[in-house]
């Protein structure tokens, strides 16, 4: 406790660090995933296939991601990016599909019926209606980038995971500490603020 | 770099093995451990819906805990090696496979459990005659999320002593030792595939013929 009052500078430079790097995660990731979501809800071939690519992505451990990049792009941040931004495709994917199919025929029917185009139609009637299902999706993604930040910190990324590995090499438990508990600390704040953000748009809906 | 990760294998070929049986022996036990105390937890707590509810809560708290932040909270208090690494990686299979069990077997119509009742079965002869099969392709479905997570993150006990393929690629991320973080991430990467791929097998074995989709 004392280690953490003399250093909250450095716990809060972690925290900072792995705010952004997950936050431009995930950006990324859901720009790509709202084109490859919104063509997956129209055709059942590109569902199947980017589904289990990136599935395939999914699977593949954290550390061994970051690994295997390193004779591509190197140590550092653009690693850990990619990587992040791999590991969140597949949930985002599959809820942006997935909310845009489950709007009823009936309401695309109408909106048909009076006249919207199909931009319009995209945009005032299905992705407002899949919204909670679509933000259920970036609940996970958030969560698991978030995890993944922490990991990345061994190829120099920067983030929490500097205090956790710092501490592991130094034998200095406080350090893992404050490292461990804050990413924990993190993801749970993270997930229950989406959470609140998917009742809201659920109870409107 | 392919042909020299490959060479190091061939080079040094109990290390390798030593490695991967001891990621494989780390896996199996800690998912053991982990089904053991999930499903009949879970049965027993979707019995009881209050219960079943806080149960379901906390579990998904514990699923959003990194890994590795859980594997490096385990080391302050239970040092480093096989066990903090086995108690660690336990820890987080529970959530999946208890959320899984206690949704799965909630969600079993209850009229087909009246129905049940109605023939003359006993509570734990509808628990495991009807319940627990009609339950299973979902409690498997968590059984397999729980076992990807368990093998990817046995690539991080490396950090807690606890061995494995993480070995290689820590030691070669320290070395800037391509081939051998090579040696390390493969197989790590296959493993993990080959997890998911078997455990959807075990699920579509395992699910009852009158509940599988045609």
């Amino acid at each position: 406790m004392s280690w953490l009052l003399n250093n909250w500078d450095q716990v809060l430079t972690g925290l900072y660090e792995h705010v952004i790097i997950a936050a431009a995660s995930l950006l990324i990731a859901f720009a790509i995933s709202l084109v490859v979501g919104i063509l997956a809800a129209r055709s059942d071939r590109v569902f199947r296939w980017s589904i289990a690519l990136s599935g395939f992505l999914y699977t593949i451990p954290t550390l061994a991601f970051l690994a295997l990049l390193i004779p591509v792009v190197g140590l550092g941040r653009t690693n850990a990016i990619i990587c992040m931004v791999a590991f969140s495709l597949m949930i985002l994917i599959r809820n942006v599909a997935t909310g845009i199919r489950e709007v009823p025929a009936d309401v695309v029917d109408a909106a048909r019926g009076m006249g919207m185009t199909r931009t319009e139609i995209l945009t005032r009637v299905e992705l407002p209606l899949a919204a909670p299902v679509i933000v259920a999706g970036v609940r996970i993604a958030a969560v698991t980038v978030i995890s993944v930040a922490v990991v990345a910190a061994y190829v120099n990324a920067g983030g929490l995971g500097t205090l956790i590995f710092n501490g592991i090499s130094n034998d200095h438990a406080p350090k893992i500490w404050a490292g461990a508990l804050t990413a924990c600390a993190l993801a749970i704040a993270t997930d229950l603020s989406l959470a609140g953000l998917e009742r809201m748009l659920r109870r409107r809906a | 770099m392919l042909v020299e990760a490959w060479q190091f294998i061939l080079q040094h070929p109990d290390r390798f093995f030593s490695a991967l049986l001891r990621h494989i022996e780390l896996s199996a036990a800690a998912l053991a451990i982990a089904i053991a105390l999930a499903v009949p937890a879970g049965i027993a707590f979707a019995a009881k819906p209050r219960t079943a509810l806080a149960a379901i809560t906390i579990a998904n708290i514990g699923r959003t805990l990194p890994s590795l932040a859980v594997l490096a909270l385990v080391m302050p208090i239970l040092g480093t090696g096989f066990a903090p690494s086995l108690f660690a990686l336990a820890l987080l299979g529970l959530p999946p496979i208890l959320i899984n069990t206690c949704i799965a077997i909630q969600q079993v119509d209850p009229d087909v459990v009246d129905a049940a009742r109605g023939m003359g079965m006993s509570r734990s002869e509808i628990v495991r005659g009807v319940e627990i099969p009609i339950a299973t392709p979902v409690i498997f479905a968590g059984i397999r999320t729980a076992a990807v997570q368990v093998v990817s993150g046995a690539v991080l006990a490396a950090y807690i002593g606890g061995g494995g393929l993480g070995d290689f690629i820590t030691a070669g991320i320290a070395m800037m030792a391509l081939p051998q973080l090579f040696v390390g991430a493969i197989p790590a990467t296959l493993l993990s595939i080959g997890t998911d791929q078997l455990f959807g097998y075990l699920q579509r074995t395992f699910t009852p013929p009158g509940l599988r989709a045609a």
